[in-house]
């Protein structure tokens, strides 16, 4: 039961050289990887690839030895890095939650959203404000496994603690698998159960 | 903005000149079509009269009141607008989507029919659509639909193009969401203010086209009174010095085209979310 990319290579232009070159990584259920690495070294990239955002030029990733589904809800889901982009501006924030099927009562609650954020549009939240609705709606919609791109960068320390606090807890209880890629050395020590930087290439 | 207008954004202020257009517009519309076609008739007596408090607009050389006939003349050009435009808007809207999420082929298909139908000159393209089908109202409406679409398909294509590349819409495919569900829920939504926008801007030139194709001879019939009809008329008699009969009509077309003009671009304006907080 996990999450491979097999001897993954990856470039974005065939003029280009390589970004990911012979990547192999490893995720199991109820693992908690962190990905670290400088910027510039594929980080962002590694985490599309695992969850089917983007097609390895070579190599394979498979879920539980066989590819991702093209169909249907993924069980890898990913979580952006920038959540006023990932939420439709013209939406309300409830139908970003019902659109993954985690409008439920308790869920508000859990995530420090606030009833009447809900009903705004997403112009009239902030970055930290609206990322809660990101990881809610990646994290209730049924996925596996969860791909976190620096889902906590904007954050403060204590919104940053509480959001991790909430998908820890919810993986723990689910047992799933989860990816974060990260900057922050702290936060990859406290809540990783292992940490592999590929810009070293012993992975 | 400073002082006395403190209390009126600009905002409201657009707000209010695209009501007061409008109701001009839906005035003019309705007393065009519900004036008798009594009061348009004229007598002999009366012919080639300069404007008057009785008869506004004056005369023509059969003696019709000038006014009446130009009010009903500007309702049937805005007829043949309103539907030639709304044709043309819905033919873009389609065909932007098709090219820009079907198949590589249907897209260059697409791009090249686009850059046909641009490379003729709309008039003479009209012309002939027209004049295949008969003249008339039918072939004059098929003939600017089928002109008009260009613009407005290549700007939703770009548009479909854009936003399919957006997270969210990434998102959502990955949340199981089918491309139909996609379609009705992330991508249509967006194209609405386009759309009406598009479909406002592309009526004087549909309203404008409908004027010289008749004027030329190769759309309504001479029998109803449109805005054309009325100046090819007036330009027998422009020598004789019935100045009224070509200046008034014309200069109440002109200024139909321009209020639709502007309010296209009020409700740009409005619909627009970077405008909000002006």
């Amino acid at each position: 039961m996990a999450l491979e990319a097999k001897n993954v290579y990856f470039r974005y232009d065939k003029k280009q050289s390589w970004i990911l070159e012979d990547c192999t990584l490893k995720v199991e259920k109820g693992e908690c990887l962190a990905v670290s690495a400088p910027s510039g070294y594929g980080k962002t990239t590694l985490a599309m690839l695992l969850s089917g955002y983007l097609k390895p030029v070579k190599g394979q990733i498979l879920l539980e030895n066989r590819p991702l589904p093209q169909k249907g809800v993924c069980p890898v889901q990913f979580i952006y890095q920038h959540p006023e982009k990932a939420i439709n501006p013209r939406w309300r924030l409830k139908r970003v939650l019902e659109e993954s099927g985690a409008l439920r009562e308790d869920i508000p609650d859990a995530f420090g959203i606030e009833r009447a954020w809900l009903d705004r549009f997403p112009r009239e939240l902030s970055g930290g404000e609206l990322q809660r609705f990101c990881v809610a709606r990646a994290l209730f919609s049924g996925a596996d496994y969860l791909i976190c791109d620096e889902i906590s960068t904007m954050l403060d320390a204590i919104t940053q603690a509480q959001i991790w606090n909430v998908v820890l807890a919810e993986a723990a209880k689910r047992n799933m698998g989860i990816i974060a890629v990260t900057h922050n050395q702290h936060l990859a020590e406290r809540i990783a159960t292992r940490v592999v930087d590929i810009s070293k290439k012993e992975l | 903005m400073k002082g006395q207008h403190h209390s009126i954004n600009s905002r409201t202020k657009v707000v209010i000149w695209t009501v007061v257009m409008a109701v001009v517009f839906t005035f003019v519309y309705m007393f065009g079509i519900f004036a008798s076609d009594e009061a348009a008739a004229g007598s002999f007596l009366d012919a080639k009269q300069p404007p008057s408090w009785e008869h506004f607009f004056g005369t023509d050389a059969l003696g019709r009141d000038l006014f009446i006939r130009t009010l009903k003349g500007v309702s049937v050009s805005m007829t043949v607008g309103i539907a030639a435009s709304l044709i043309s808007a819905v033919i873009a809207v389609v065909v932007g989507i098709a090219a820009a999420t079907g198949s590589k082929y249907a897209d260059a298909f697409v791009n090249w029919l686009i850059d046909l139908v641009m490379s003729v000159p709309h008039t003479i393209l009209i012309i002939l659509i027209s004049f295949a089908l008969g003249r008339g109202l039918k072939g004059l409406l098929i003939g600017i639909a089928a002109t008009h679409w260009c613009s407005l398909a290549r700007l939703t294509r770009g548009e479909v193009l854009q936003l399919r590349a957006q997270q969210y819409v990434a998102v959502s495919r990955k949340l199981g969401k089918s491309g139909g569900w996609i379609l009705m829920h992330h991508l249509l939504p967006h194209l609405v203010p386009q759309f009406f926008v598009g479909l406002i801007l592309m009526f004087p030139h549909a309203i404008l086209h409908e004027a010289s194709i008749s004027f030329l001879g190769f759309g309504l019939s001479p029998e109803q009174p449109a805005i054309g009809i009325i100046l090819s008329e007036s330009m027998r008699y422009l020598s004789t010095g019935m100045w009224w009969s070509a200046v008034l009509p014309g200069l109440v077309l002109v200024l139909i085209v321009l209020l639709v003009d502007r309010l296209g671009e009020h409700l740009r304006i409005i619909m627009d979310p970077y405008s909000a907080q002006q």
